[in-house]
């Protein structure tokens, strides 16, 4: 197993709050990588350093050997690292396939797009193709603003796909998605998985992340707490530790609880 | 809704005789209506309808409202004025051929204030382009070159038949109106237009997808100078005499903003539906009823009903309408099978997808 991406000694302040404190852990290439921890435990932040939409304080993120922290969220991008928001951000007022051809603007000369028409060269059939793979290709011709919370989601990991990112960076996937979709959701992350794309993706749903990682990185107070496989972290004590302060049998019945809330919330 | 889409769509027929027909009704306008005073209304509503477009072309597709573009219209106006009175080029129909040059100048200038009012976000961005006129402005009354508020005296054409003086202004200005519609049409379809709208949605979220948003934004604020410098050197051309507060005028952006509301912000055909109605409006009033700005309360009223019953703007607003009247229309004819696909936001939700609360649009 080779490391594909390489997160060392991150710190990020926001006034005098630590978000990330040295926060230090390994993805390797084709695993499913869960991200867990408290609310506050600096995920997201880590999420948005991790895409360049935010520098670090200090420390530094290797893709595959290379430095990538400081180059901005659109040359992470082009060098194969896509993320989804925790709340969507679709491109509300343009339509469904629209929202799949911008994702694909960035492999173009900039001069030439002056007087390309989108979606040349296969990239339309490119972009249908990838929507039917996520399941809402009868809707490309709708504003992408009419779409409910759960097919936003799609439509936003449909579109990095256009991209081919060698890592998708999931920011809570299963939040506020009801539990048939989740399911689904779960099919195609493994079904990408399978087709070698890297995953690291946040999520508070537990069963959700237990079901379909491979490693388990838990966050607490900036830093990487620990990671390992997701059997040995559901019985770490210091997980347990980091999301209640309690003891073992309060952290199954508080994750069975978290996990069937986000479920009804999903199907309300 | 379908106007917003940037996928090119086959040209209707309907649309085609439209276009075909506007072009006709411009064509021979002047040779029916030869009353000067009607063909001077018609210059200054050709000349808006071109303005309004280029400044929708950036405003309206990058969500950037500038309220400085009257800048560009002066430094269009001056460089016409200085280069004609520099040269002392003969006063005739030559004289056009300085409209692209002032054109150029005024993209100059754009590139200047551009690369200084496109790095702050939208609402400090307004209030930076409004600095940034009444900078041009005091440039234009403090200069020695535009010899401040005596303002130039532009070569007239004395010598063109009393009776046709207005034609070559009148299509000059159709020229115009017509390069400008083109650019907007094509920029409109291309995938630098895509990108444009992208950064009206979500410009943060169009740079993390590798959108090289500060070239497209910049390029397109020098790209609509284009238009307003030529505009601004036809009005020195046809007015004869410029000032500082003639041709920076800071009405001329308000009624860009307005006229492109008024039609439908961010549509090609908005800006010129708005353009001509407003600004015809505006031409009458000042000709029959007296100088005064009482074109201004017009506009004010016109504004809050049209914000008040249509707030996207007429075009959209009548479009849909057209559009779900057809959508009525062939469904009732195919029964209820199909259900027309597209009117009905949400209404393609699929049994596996369950409508959970719509966030509202960001």
């Amino acid at each position: 197993m080779t490391a594909l991406l390489e997160v060392s000694g991150i710190e990020k302040s926001f006034g005098g709050i630590r978000a990330l404190n040295g926060c230090t852990f390994t993805v390797e290439k084709g695993m499913i990588h869960g991200l867990i921890g408290p609310n506050g435990s600096g995920k997201t932040t880590l999420f948005n350093v991790l895409t360049g939409y935010e520098n670090p304080d200090a420390g530094d993120i290797r893709l595959e050997g290379t430095v990538i922290t400081g180059i901005g969220p659109g040359k992470v991008f082009r060098l194969g690292v896509g993320r989804t928001f925790q709340l969507t951000r679709v491109f509300t007022r343009l339509s469904v396939l629209d929202n799949m051809l911008i994702a694909a603007q960035h492999q173009h000369k900039w001069l030439r797009s002056a007087l390309r028409s989108p979606g040349q060269g296969g990239e339309r059939a490119k972009a249908m193709e990838l929507l039917d793979f996520v399941g809402i290709a009868r809707l490309a011709e709708l504003e992408a603003g009419s779409l409910s919370y759960g097919q936003r989601k799609l439509l936003e990991l449909a579109y990095l796909l256009m991209a081919d990112p060698d890592v998708l960076l999931l920011d809570e996937p299963a939040g506020g998605v009801n539990p048939t979709l989740i399911n689904q959701l779960a099919d195609k992350i493994k079904e990408l998985n399978a087709a070698g794309k890297t995953i690291l993706v946040v999520e508070h749903n537990m069963e959700f992340v237990m079901g379909i990682c491979d490693r388990i990185t838990v966050m607490h107070q900036g830093r990487a707490l620990l990671t390992d496989v997701p059997a040995a972290v559901r019985s770490d004590p210091r997980v347990l530790d980091a999301y209640l302060g309690g003891t073992e049998d309060e952290l199954e019945d508080e994750g069975l609880q978290a996990g069937a809330a986000q479920a009804e919330g999903g199907s309300k | 809704m379908a106007i917003l889409s940037a996928k090119a769509k086959p040209f209707s027929k309907g649309k085609a005789a439209v276009v075909v027909s506007a072009i006709a009704v411009i064509a021979v306008f002047p040779l029916i209506f030869t009353n000067p005073a009607v063909t001077e209304i018609a210059i200054f509503a050709l000349m808006f309808m071109a303005t309004s477009e280029a400044w929708n072309g950036f405003a309206g597709w990058s969500g950037y409202f500038s309220l400085g573009h009257a800048a560009f219209f002066g430094v269009g106006a001056y460089t016409f004025a200085i280069i004609a009175n520099d040269y002392k080029l003969p006063a005739g129909s030559g004289l056009f051929l300085l409209m692209p040059v002032a054109g150029v100048v005024a993209m100059v200038a754009a590139v200047l204030v551009g690369l200084v009012a496109l790095r702050t976000k939208r609402h400090t961005f307004v209030v930076i382009t409004i600095g940034v006129f009444f900078i041009f402005q005091l440039l234009g009354y403090n200069l020695s070159i535009t010899a401040g508020a005596s303002g130039l005296q532009v070569p007239t054409p004395y010598n063109w038949n009393a009776a046709t003086f207005n034609n070559p202004f009148y299509y000059a200005a159709a020229i115009l109106l017509g390069f400008t519609v083109g650019l907007y049409w094509i920029i409109r379809r291309s995938a630098f237009g895509l990108q444009l709208l992208s950064i009206r949605d979500d410009e943060e979220r169009a740079k993390g997808l590798g959108v090289p948003v500060w070239r497209v934004k910049l390029s397109a604020f020098v790209i609509s100078a284009f238009p307003v410098g030529m505009a601004g050197a036809l009005f020195a051309f046809l007015i004869g005499q410029i000032y500082p507060n003639t041709v920076f005028n800071p009405l001329f952006d308000l009624s860009w903003a307005l006229m492109t509301l008024v039609g439908g912000i961010g549509t090609i055909a908005g800006p010129l539906l708005g353009g001509v109605v407003l600004e015809s409006i505006q031409q009458y009033l000042n000709l029959y009823l007296s100088n005064a700005d009482i074109y201004l309360i017009v506009y004010g009223v016109v504004f809050l009903a049209v914000m008040f019953w249509m707030p996207r703007g007429v075009v959209p607003t009548v479009g849909d309408a057209l559009r779900r009247r057809r959508g009525a229309r062939s469904a009732s004819l195919v029964s209820a099978e199909s259900g027309g696909a597209g009117t009905a936001p949400g209404a393609g939700s699929g049994a596996s997808l369950a409508v959970v609360a719509q966030e509202g649009g960001k």
